[in-house]
Protein backbone atom coordinates (compact mmCIF):
# COMPACT_ATOMS: atom_id res chain seq x y z
CA UNK A 1 0.00 0.00 0.00
CA UNK A 2 1.13 3.91 -0.92
CA UNK A 3 0.00 6.17 2.08
CA UNK A 4 0.74 9.94 0.85
CA UNK A 5 0.59 11.35 4.88
CA UNK A 6 0.41 15.13 5.01
CA UNK A 7 2.56 16.11 2.16
CA UNK A 8 3.43 19.26 1.40
CA UNK A 9 4.86 20.67 -1.39
CA UNK A 10 5.61 24.21 -2.84
CA UNK A 11 8.09 25.57 -5.46
CA UNK A 12 9.79 28.36 -3.58
CA UNK A 13 7.75 31.11 -1.80
CA UNK A 14 4.61 30.00 -4.42
CA UNK A 15 1.29 28.39 -3.46
CA UNK A 16 1.38 25.15 -1.79
CA UNK A 17 1.04 22.70 -4.83
CA UNK A 18 0.32 19.97 -2.08
CA UNK A 19 -0.71 21.55 1.19
CA UNK A 20 -1.32 18.48 3.43
CA UNK A 21 -2.30 15.98 1.00
CA UNK A 22 -3.12 12.67 2.55
CA UNK A 23 -4.41 9.95 0.46
CA UNK A 24 -3.81 5.76 0.80
CA UNK A 25 -3.23 4.31 -2.38
CA UNK A 26 -4.34 0.00 -2.39
CA UNK A 27 -2.41 -2.72 -3.66
CA UNK A 28 -3.71 -3.99 -6.92
CA UNK A 29 -6.52 -1.40 -7.85
CA UNK A 30 -6.43 1.37 -9.83
CA UNK A 31 -6.65 4.41 -8.54
CA UNK A 32 -7.69 7.76 -10.52
CA UNK A 33 -6.81 11.07 -9.37
CA UNK A 34 -8.65 13.69 -11.01
CA UNK A 35 -8.73 17.45 -11.24
CA UNK A 36 -8.53 20.71 -12.84
CA UNK A 37 -5.73 21.74 -15.05
CA UNK A 38 -2.48 23.21 -13.23
CA UNK A 39 -3.44 21.86 -9.88
CA UNK A 40 -0.89 19.25 -9.44
CA UNK A 41 -1.52 16.23 -9.98
CA UNK A 42 1.48 15.21 -12.15
CA UNK A 43 3.79 16.94 -9.62
CA UNK A 44 2.26 14.68 -7.11
CA UNK A 45 2.59 12.05 -9.14
CA UNK A 46 6.79 12.77 -9.72
CA UNK A 47 6.69 13.63 -5.69
CA UNK A 48 5.54 9.82 -5.44
CA UNK A 49 8.66 8.34 -7.53
CA UNK A 50 11.15 10.63 -6.11
CA UNK A 51 11.41 12.77 -8.88
CA UNK A 52 10.40 16.29 -7.04
CA UNK A 53 10.90 15.85 -3.13
CA UNK A 54 8.51 17.06 -1.54
CA UNK A 55 8.79 19.86 0.94
CA UNK A 56 7.52 18.05 4.08
CA UNK A 57 5.40 14.72 4.83
CA UNK A 58 5.78 11.42 4.03
CA UNK A 59 5.15 9.00 1.20
CA UNK A 60 5.11 5.45 3.23
CA UNK A 61 5.52 2.25 0.51
CA UNK A 62 4.59 -0.76 2.54
CA UNK A 63 5.50 0.75 5.74
CA UNK A 64 8.82 2.33 4.67
CA UNK A 65 8.89 6.09 4.25
CA UNK A 66 10.60 7.10 0.83
CA UNK A 67 11.47 10.56 2.39
CA UNK A 68 13.43 9.23 4.93
CA UNK A 69 14.68 5.64 4.28
CA UNK A 70 18.54 4.92 3.26
CA UNK A 71 19.32 5.62 -0.23
CA UNK A 72 19.90 1.99 -1.23
CA UNK A 73 16.22 1.19 0.48
CA UNK A 74 14.96 3.81 -1.40
CA UNK A 75 16.35 2.73 -4.77
CA UNK A 76 15.24 -0.75 -4.29
CA UNK A 77 11.79 0.12 -3.56
CA UNK A 78 11.59 2.92 -6.62
CA UNK A 79 12.91 -0.31 -8.51
CA UNK A 80 9.09 -1.55 -8.10
CA UNK A 81 8.25 1.34 -9.45
CA UNK A 82 6.84 2.64 -13.41
CA UNK A 83 6.16 5.50 -14.68
CA UNK A 84 4.45 6.45 -18.20
CA UNK A 85 4.63 10.21 -18.96
CA UNK A 86 2.14 12.19 -20.87
CA UNK A 87 3.98 12.38 -24.00
CA UNK A 88 6.10 9.19 -23.55
CA UNK A 89 9.19 11.05 -23.35
CA UNK A 90 10.85 8.27 -25.65
CA UNK A 91 14.78 8.84 -26.45
CA UNK A 92 14.42 10.75 -29.46
CA UNK A 93 18.13 9.53 -30.81
CA UNK A 94 17.09 5.73 -30.41
CA UNK A 95 15.30 3.82 -32.28
CA UNK A 96 11.91 1.60 -30.43
CA UNK A 97 14.04 -1.56 -30.26
CA UNK A 98 16.66 0.27 -28.22
CA UNK A 99 13.70 2.95 -26.17
CA UNK A 100 11.54 -0.43 -25.31
CA UNK A 101 15.01 -2.31 -24.42
CA UNK A 102 17.26 0.64 -23.02
CA UNK A 103 17.03 -1.36 -19.52
CA UNK A 104 18.38 -4.16 -20.56
CA UNK A 105 20.71 -2.82 -22.83
CA UNK A 106 22.30 -0.77 -19.95
CA UNK A 107 22.31 -4.27 -17.76
CA UNK A 108 24.85 -5.53 -20.50
CA UNK A 109 22.58 -7.49 -22.65
CA UNK A 110 23.10 -8.20 -26.50
CA UNK A 111 20.46 -7.82 -28.53
CA UNK A 112 19.66 -11.11 -29.38
CA UNK A 113 18.78 -11.39 -25.50
CA UNK A 114 16.86 -8.43 -25.80
CA UNK A 115 14.64 -8.48 -29.27
CA UNK A 116 12.19 -11.14 -27.72
CA UNK A 117 11.34 -10.00 -24.59
CA UNK A 118 11.01 -6.63 -26.49
CA UNK A 119 8.70 -8.18 -29.13
CA UNK A 120 7.16 -9.56 -26.03
CA UNK A 121 6.08 -6.20 -24.67
CA UNK A 122 5.01 -5.13 -27.63
CA UNK A 123 2.43 -7.70 -27.96
CA UNK A 124 1.25 -6.75 -24.95
CA UNK A 125 1.00 -3.22 -25.95
CA UNK A 126 -0.74 -4.86 -29.34
CA UNK A 127 2.05 -2.95 -31.41
CA UNK A 128 3.19 -5.10 -34.55
CA UNK A 129 7.71 -5.80 -34.74
CA UNK A 130 7.73 -3.93 -37.82
CA UNK A 131 8.11 -0.79 -35.86
CA UNK A 132 11.12 -1.83 -33.93
CA UNK A 133 13.63 -0.07 -36.20
CA UNK A 134 11.53 3.56 -36.50
CA UNK A 135 12.29 6.58 -34.72
CA UNK A 136 10.12 8.30 -31.97
CA UNK A 137 9.57 10.73 -34.65
CA UNK A 138 8.10 8.55 -37.03
CA UNK A 139 5.19 7.61 -34.64
CA UNK A 140 1.82 8.77 -34.04
CA UNK A 141 0.81 9.42 -30.45
CA UNK A 142 -1.29 6.94 -29.60
CA UNK A 143 1.89 4.58 -30.95
CA UNK A 144 4.64 6.54 -28.90
CA UNK A 145 2.37 5.77 -25.35
CA UNK A 146 1.99 2.73 -26.56
CA UNK A 147 5.60 2.03 -26.90
CA UNK A 148 6.32 4.17 -23.05
CA UNK A 149 3.93 1.61 -21.52
CA UNK A 150 6.09 -1.43 -23.17
CA UNK A 151 9.06 0.00 -22.05
CA UNK A 152 7.91 0.51 -18.18
CA UNK A 153 6.71 -2.84 -18.67
CA UNK A 154 10.13 -4.28 -19.48
CA UNK A 155 11.40 -3.60 -15.50
CA UNK A 156 8.44 -5.42 -14.28
CA UNK A 157 6.90 -3.04 -11.90
CA UNK A 158 4.39 -3.83 -9.56
CA UNK A 159 2.86 0.21 -9.20
CA UNK A 160 2.75 1.73 -12.68
CA UNK A 161 2.05 5.48 -11.95
CA UNK A 162 0.45 6.80 -16.09
CA UNK A 163 0.86 10.87 -16.16
CA UNK A 164 -2.56 11.80 -18.61
CA UNK A 165 -1.68 8.87 -20.57
CA UNK A 166 -4.52 9.88 -23.12
CA UNK A 167 -4.20 12.90 -23.16
CA UNK A 168 -4.29 14.31 -27.11
CA UNK A 169 -5.62 11.30 -28.15
CA UNK A 170 -9.02 10.62 -30.36
CA UNK A 171 -11.45 9.14 -28.17
CA UNK A 172 -11.19 5.49 -30.40
CA UNK A 173 -7.72 5.38 -29.13
CA UNK A 174 -8.31 6.88 -26.09
CA UNK A 175 -10.40 3.96 -25.70
CA UNK A 176 -7.44 1.44 -26.46
CA UNK A 177 -4.87 2.64 -24.31
CA UNK A 178 -7.66 2.43 -20.90
CA UNK A 179 -8.40 -1.21 -22.21
CA UNK A 180 -5.02 -1.65 -21.95
CA UNK A 181 -3.89 0.16 -19.00
CA UNK A 182 -7.29 -2.19 -17.23
CA UNK A 183 -5.94 -5.40 -18.75
CA UNK A 184 -2.40 -4.81 -17.56
CA UNK A 185 -3.50 -4.32 -14.14
CA UNK A 186 -5.25 -7.48 -14.10
CA UNK A 187 -3.09 -9.59 -15.86
CA UNK A 188 -0.05 -8.67 -13.82
CA UNK A 189 -2.22 -7.78 -10.60
CA UNK A 190 -0.34 -4.30 -10.44
CA UNK A 191 -1.33 -1.28 -8.49
CA UNK A 192 -1.62 1.73 -10.34
CA UNK A 193 -2.08 5.55 -10.04
CA UNK A 194 -3.92 7.38 -13.10
CA UNK A 195 -4.14 10.94 -13.64
CA UNK A 196 -6.54 11.86 -15.85
CA UNK A 197 -9.30 14.51 -16.72
CA UNK A 198 -11.09 11.82 -18.41
CA UNK A 199 -14.50 10.83 -16.80
CA UNK A 200 -14.47 7.78 -19.03
CA UNK A 201 -11.54 6.57 -16.50
CA UNK A 202 -14.40 6.05 -14.19
CA UNK A 203 -15.02 2.78 -16.09
CA UNK A 204 -11.69 1.29 -15.68
CA UNK A 205 -10.45 2.68 -12.04
CA UNK A 206 -11.26 0.66 -8.93
CA UNK A 207 -10.67 4.11 -6.41
CA UNK A 208 -11.98 8.10 -7.26
CA UNK A 209 -9.53 10.38 -6.00
CA UNK A 210 -9.99 14.38 -6.81
CA UNK A 211 -7.21 16.81 -6.02
CA UNK A 212 -8.14 20.35 -5.35
CA UNK A 213 -6.32 23.14 -3.84
CA UNK A 214 -3.45 20.46 -2.77
CA UNK A 215 -6.01 18.43 -0.74
CA UNK A 216 -7.86 15.28 -1.81
CA UNK A 217 -11.25 16.82 -1.89
CA UNK A 218 -12.80 13.39 -2.60
CA UNK A 219 -11.94 10.01 -2.41
CA UNK A 220 -14.22 6.64 -3.01
CA UNK A 221 -15.45 3.98 -5.29
CA UNK A 222 -15.25 4.94 -9.12
CA UNK A 223 -18.37 2.79 -9.45
CA UNK A 224 -20.52 5.34 -7.24
CA UNK A 225 -18.96 8.58 -8.07
CA UNK A 226 -22.01 9.69 -10.58
CA UNK A 227 -24.17 9.43 -7.41
CA UNK A 228 -21.99 10.75 -5.07
CA UNK A 229 -23.27 14.16 -3.52
CA UNK A 230 -19.59 15.12 -2.66
CA UNK A 231 -19.91 19.20 -4.06
CA UNK A 232 -16.52 19.36 -5.65
CA UNK A 233 -16.61 15.99 -7.12
CA UNK A 234 -20.61 17.05 -8.09
CA UNK A 235 -18.95 19.75 -9.98
CA UNK A 236 -16.08 18.51 -11.78
CA UNK A 237 -17.32 15.74 -13.68
CA UNK A 238 -20.46 17.14 -14.72
CA UNK A 239 -18.46 20.38 -15.61
CA UNK A 240 -19.91 22.82 -13.77
CA UNK A 241 -18.49 26.45 -14.14
CA UNK A 242 -19.83 27.33 -10.91
CA UNK A 243 -19.67 25.11 -7.64
CA UNK A 244 -17.13 25.56 -4.45
CA UNK A 245 -14.18 25.00 -6.89
CA UNK A 246 -15.15 27.98 -8.62
CA UNK A 247 -15.35 29.88 -4.96
CA UNK A 248 -12.44 28.73 -3.75
CA UNK A 249 -10.28 29.17 -7.04
CA UNK A 250 -11.73 32.86 -6.69
CA UNK A 251 -10.25 33.14 -3.26
CA UNK A 252 -6.88 31.94 -4.64
CA UNK B 1 17.91 55.11 -5.29
CA UNK B 2 20.26 53.52 -3.12
CA UNK B 3 17.98 51.26 -2.22
CA UNK B 4 17.16 50.32 -5.62
CA UNK B 5 21.23 50.41 -6.16
CA UNK B 6 21.58 47.87 -3.32
CA UNK B 7 18.81 45.49 -4.13
CA UNK B 8 19.90 45.11 -7.64
CA UNK B 9 23.26 44.43 -6.74
CA UNK B 10 22.38 42.33 -4.17
CA UNK B 11 20.12 39.98 -6.43
CA UNK B 12 22.83 39.83 -9.33
CA UNK B 13 25.33 38.62 -6.50
CA UNK B 14 22.89 36.58 -5.41
CA UNK B 15 21.82 34.92 -8.94
CA UNK B 16 25.99 34.39 -9.19
CA UNK B 17 26.39 32.34 -6.15
CA UNK B 18 23.37 30.76 -7.10
CA UNK B 19 24.90 29.71 -10.41
CA UNK B 20 28.54 28.63 -9.14
CA UNK B 21 27.29 26.79 -6.37
CA UNK B 22 25.02 25.05 -9.21
CA UNK B 23 27.96 24.40 -11.32
CA UNK B 24 30.06 22.86 -8.48
CA UNK B 25 27.51 20.56 -7.45
CA UNK B 26 27.18 19.54 -10.86
CA UNK B 27 30.82 19.22 -10.87
CA UNK B 28 30.83 16.80 -7.73
CA UNK B 29 27.63 15.08 -8.66
CA UNK B 30 29.67 14.57 -11.82
CA UNK B 31 33.42 13.25 -10.32
CA UNK B 32 31.27 11.58 -7.83
CA UNK B 33 28.72 9.38 -10.75
CA UNK B 34 32.20 9.27 -12.54
CA UNK B 35 34.16 7.13 -9.66
CA UNK B 36 30.68 4.88 -9.02
CA UNK B 37 29.53 3.94 -12.13
CA UNK B 38 30.39 2.30 -15.21
CA UNK B 39 32.57 3.92 -17.80
CA UNK B 40 30.10 3.50 -21.27
CA UNK B 41 33.11 3.20 -23.65
CA UNK B 42 31.13 3.25 -26.57
CA UNK B 43 29.14 5.99 -25.91
CA UNK B 44 32.32 8.05 -25.12
CA UNK B 45 33.93 6.91 -28.65
CA UNK B 46 30.60 8.15 -30.15
CA UNK B 47 30.92 11.26 -28.31
CA UNK B 48 34.45 11.99 -29.38
CA UNK B 49 33.35 11.23 -32.72
CA UNK B 50 30.93 13.64 -32.70
CA UNK B 51 33.12 16.59 -30.79
CA UNK B 52 36.38 15.68 -32.61
CA UNK B 53 35.30 14.37 -35.97
CA UNK B 54 32.91 16.96 -36.46
CA UNK B 55 34.89 19.79 -35.75
CA UNK B 56 38.04 18.95 -37.96
CA UNK B 57 36.52 21.19 -40.84
CA UNK B 58 35.99 24.09 -38.74
CA UNK B 59 39.21 23.58 -36.79
CA UNK B 60 41.33 23.14 -39.99
CA UNK B 61 40.05 26.84 -41.16
CA UNK B 62 40.22 29.03 -38.46
CA UNK B 63 43.51 27.16 -37.53
CA UNK B 64 44.95 27.90 -41.22
CA UNK B 65 44.02 31.24 -41.49
CA UNK B 66 44.91 32.29 -38.24
CA UNK B 67 48.46 30.84 -39.27
CA UNK B 68 48.21 32.73 -43.03
CA UNK B 69 47.20 36.04 -41.29
CA UNK B 70 49.72 36.19 -38.82
CA UNK B 71 52.67 35.86 -41.55
CA UNK B 72 51.07 38.70 -43.07
CA UNK B 73 51.00 40.64 -40.36
CA UNK B 74 54.42 39.98 -38.95
CA UNK B 75 55.77 40.30 -41.84
CA UNK B 76 55.20 44.02 -42.14
CA UNK B 77 57.12 44.62 -38.38
CA UNK B 78 60.05 41.94 -39.08
CA UNK B 79 60.95 43.35 -42.85
CA UNK B 80 60.94 46.80 -41.20
CA UNK B 81 64.26 45.28 -39.04
CA UNK B 82 65.12 42.73 -41.09
CA UNK B 83 64.25 40.05 -38.65
CA UNK B 84 61.95 38.27 -41.44
CA UNK B 85 63.55 34.69 -40.54
CA UNK B 86 61.74 35.13 -37.31
CA UNK B 87 58.36 34.68 -38.74
CA UNK B 88 58.35 30.99 -38.47
CA UNK B 89 59.44 30.56 -35.06
CA UNK B 90 56.81 33.47 -34.35
CA UNK B 91 53.83 31.40 -35.57
CA UNK B 92 55.27 28.15 -34.04
CA UNK B 93 55.06 29.36 -30.56
CA UNK B 94 52.41 31.70 -30.90
CA UNK B 95 49.89 28.68 -32.53
CA UNK B 96 51.50 25.97 -30.29
CA UNK B 97 51.48 28.57 -26.63
CA UNK B 98 48.07 30.57 -27.19
CA UNK B 99 46.33 30.40 -30.54
CA UNK B 100 46.40 27.45 -30.96
CA UNK B 101 44.39 26.00 -27.84
CA UNK B 102 42.13 29.46 -27.43
CA UNK B 103 41.41 29.24 -30.84
CA UNK B 104 40.39 25.53 -30.93
CA UNK B 105 38.36 25.91 -27.33
CA UNK B 106 36.28 28.96 -28.85
CA UNK B 107 35.33 26.85 -31.77
CA UNK B 108 34.59 23.39 -30.00
CA UNK B 109 32.61 26.28 -27.54
CA UNK B 110 30.15 26.94 -30.25
CA UNK B 111 30.09 23.86 -32.03
CA UNK B 112 30.02 21.47 -29.23
CA UNK B 113 29.48 22.86 -26.34
CA UNK B 114 26.28 24.39 -27.54
CA UNK B 115 25.31 21.35 -29.11
CA UNK B 116 25.30 19.64 -25.74
CA UNK B 117 23.08 22.52 -24.33
CA UNK B 118 20.71 22.49 -26.94
CA UNK B 119 20.58 18.32 -26.95
CA UNK B 120 20.33 18.14 -22.90
CA UNK B 121 17.97 20.63 -22.34
CA UNK B 122 15.63 19.63 -25.36
CA UNK B 123 15.94 16.13 -23.29
CA UNK B 124 15.31 18.03 -19.95
CA UNK B 125 12.09 19.81 -21.02
CA UNK B 126 10.84 16.59 -22.88
CA UNK B 127 11.41 14.50 -19.72
CA UNK B 128 13.49 12.02 -21.59
CA UNK B 129 16.16 13.02 -18.95
CA UNK B 130 13.61 11.96 -15.78
CA UNK B 131 12.80 8.75 -18.25
CA UNK B 132 16.15 7.63 -17.63
CA UNK B 133 15.42 8.39 -13.89
CA UNK B 134 12.59 6.33 -13.48
CA UNK B 135 14.09 3.70 -15.89
CA UNK B 136 16.77 3.39 -12.71
CA UNK B 137 19.30 4.64 -15.66
CA UNK B 138 21.64 7.07 -13.96
CA UNK B 139 21.62 10.07 -16.61
CA UNK B 140 24.92 11.66 -15.32
CA UNK B 141 26.06 8.05 -16.39
CA UNK B 142 24.22 8.09 -19.38
CA UNK B 143 24.32 11.34 -21.01
CA UNK B 144 27.16 13.90 -18.95
CA UNK B 145 30.55 11.20 -18.31
CA UNK B 146 30.61 10.10 -21.98
CA UNK B 147 30.68 14.06 -23.06
CA UNK B 148 32.87 15.55 -20.52
CA UNK B 149 35.39 12.72 -20.99
CA UNK B 150 35.01 12.59 -24.42
CA UNK B 151 35.43 16.56 -24.96
CA UNK B 152 38.76 16.55 -22.42
CA UNK B 153 40.46 13.86 -24.22
CA UNK B 154 39.68 14.76 -27.69
CA UNK B 155 40.64 18.71 -27.15
CA UNK B 156 44.26 18.23 -27.20
CA UNK B 157 44.36 16.25 -30.39
CA UNK B 158 42.05 18.86 -32.10
CA UNK B 159 44.46 21.77 -30.46
CA UNK B 160 47.63 19.57 -32.16
CA UNK B 161 45.90 19.67 -35.31
CA UNK B 162 45.14 23.21 -35.29
CA UNK B 163 48.47 24.52 -34.51
CA UNK B 164 49.58 22.01 -37.70
CA UNK B 165 47.75 23.77 -39.61
CA UNK B 166 48.56 27.45 -38.17
CA UNK B 167 52.02 26.65 -38.85
CA UNK B 168 51.41 25.28 -42.41
CA UNK B 169 49.28 28.21 -43.12
CA UNK B 170 51.61 30.42 -42.36
CA UNK B 171 54.04 28.15 -44.46
CA UNK B 172 52.06 28.68 -47.78
CA UNK B 173 51.28 32.10 -47.04
CA UNK B 174 55.32 33.36 -46.28
CA UNK B 175 56.52 31.14 -49.11
CA UNK B 176 54.31 31.27 -51.84
CA UNK B 177 53.07 35.07 -51.17
CA UNK B 178 55.94 36.92 -49.26
CA UNK B 179 58.81 34.78 -50.99
CA UNK B 180 60.69 33.72 -47.89
CA UNK B 181 62.93 31.11 -48.09
CA UNK B 182 61.06 27.34 -46.95
CA UNK B 183 64.50 26.21 -45.53
CA UNK B 184 64.49 29.48 -43.63
CA UNK B 185 61.05 29.04 -42.09
CA UNK B 186 61.28 25.66 -40.92
CA UNK B 187 65.16 26.15 -39.22
CA UNK B 188 63.91 28.54 -37.06
CA UNK B 189 61.03 26.59 -36.15
CA UNK B 190 63.50 23.82 -35.36
CA UNK B 191 65.50 26.12 -33.49
CA UNK B 192 63.58 28.14 -31.33
CA UNK B 193 60.39 25.64 -30.81
CA UNK B 194 60.65 23.31 -27.66
CA UNK B 195 58.52 21.04 -26.81
CA UNK B 196 57.41 22.20 -23.44
CA UNK B 197 55.72 25.26 -25.68
CA UNK B 198 53.81 22.13 -27.53
CA UNK B 199 53.24 20.35 -24.06
CA UNK B 200 51.74 23.51 -22.47
CA UNK B 201 49.27 24.31 -24.98
CA UNK B 202 47.90 20.75 -25.04
CA UNK B 203 47.84 20.97 -21.41
CA UNK B 204 45.62 23.90 -21.47
CA UNK B 205 43.36 22.76 -24.39
CA UNK B 206 42.58 19.65 -22.24
CA UNK B 207 41.69 22.00 -19.53
CA UNK B 208 39.22 23.67 -21.72
CA UNK B 209 37.36 20.67 -23.00
CA UNK B 210 36.79 19.94 -19.68
CA UNK B 211 35.45 23.38 -19.17
CA UNK B 212 33.31 23.32 -22.53
CA UNK B 213 31.32 20.31 -21.91
CA UNK B 214 30.88 21.16 -17.98
CA UNK B 215 28.82 24.06 -18.52
CA UNK B 216 27.54 22.64 -22.03
CA UNK B 217 26.34 19.30 -19.96
CA UNK B 218 25.20 21.76 -16.83
CA UNK B 219 23.44 24.44 -18.76
CA UNK B 220 21.28 21.71 -20.75
CA UNK B 221 21.06 19.66 -17.20
CA UNK B 222 19.48 22.38 -15.35
CA UNK B 223 17.21 23.89 -18.08
CA UNK B 224 13.89 24.93 -18.01
CA UNK B 225 10.66 26.84 -20.00
CA UNK B 226 10.08 24.79 -23.12
CA UNK B 227 11.62 26.11 -26.53
CA UNK B 228 12.33 29.46 -25.19
CA UNK B 229 14.32 28.26 -22.20
CA UNK B 230 16.51 25.83 -24.52
CA UNK B 231 17.82 29.03 -26.81
CA UNK B 232 18.88 30.68 -23.44
CA UNK B 233 20.55 27.38 -21.93
CA UNK B 234 22.40 26.96 -25.46
CA UNK B 235 23.21 31.16 -25.55
CA UNK B 236 24.25 30.88 -22.18
CA UNK B 237 26.62 28.02 -22.52
CA UNK B 238 28.49 29.58 -25.27
CA UNK B 239 29.21 32.73 -23.11
CA UNK B 240 30.13 31.42 -20.00
CA UNK B 241 31.93 28.52 -21.54
CA UNK B 242 33.58 31.05 -23.47
CA UNK B 243 34.22 33.68 -20.68
CA UNK B 244 35.36 30.56 -18.54
CA UNK B 245 38.04 29.59 -20.76
CA UNK B 246 39.32 32.98 -21.70
CA UNK B 247 40.15 33.13 -17.45
CA UNK B 248 41.20 29.79 -17.23
CA UNK B 249 43.32 30.45 -19.37
CA UNK B 250 44.87 33.41 -18.09
CA UNK B 251 45.52 31.21 -14.89
CA UNK B 252 46.46 28.15 -16.27
CA UNK B 253 49.14 30.53 -18.66
CA UNK B 254 50.07 32.13 -15.59
CA UNK B 255 51.38 28.57 -13.98
CA UNK B 256 52.57 27.33 -17.13
CA UNK B 257 54.40 30.39 -18.09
Amino acid sequence: MIQLIDLHKRFGTGRWVTDGLNLEIPDGKMTAIIGRSGEGKSVLLKQMIGLIPPTSGAINVDGVDLITAPSAQKEKILQQFGYVFQFAALLDSLNILRNIGITLFEQGKSEEEVLPIVKEKLRLVNLSDDILDKNPSELSGGMRKRVGLARTLISQPKIILYDEPTTGLDPITTRIIHELMFDMQKKFNMTSVVISHDVEIFKYADRVALLHQGKIRYCGDAKTVWESDNPYLYQFIRGLPEGPMDAETAKH
Amino acid sequence: MITWLAGSLGHTLLGLCSTMGGFALFFRDFMYALFTTRLQITKLFSQMEQVGIGSLVIVALTGTFTGAVLALQSYIGFKRYGGTELIGPLIALSMTRELGPVITGLMVTGRAGSAMAAELGTMRITEQIDALVTLNINPLQYLVIPRILASTVIMPFLTVFSMACGIIGGYIVCIYSLGLNSQQYMEGIRKYLEFSDITSGLIKSAFFGLIISWVGCYKGYVASGGARGVGLSTTQSVVMGSILMLLANYFLTSLLF
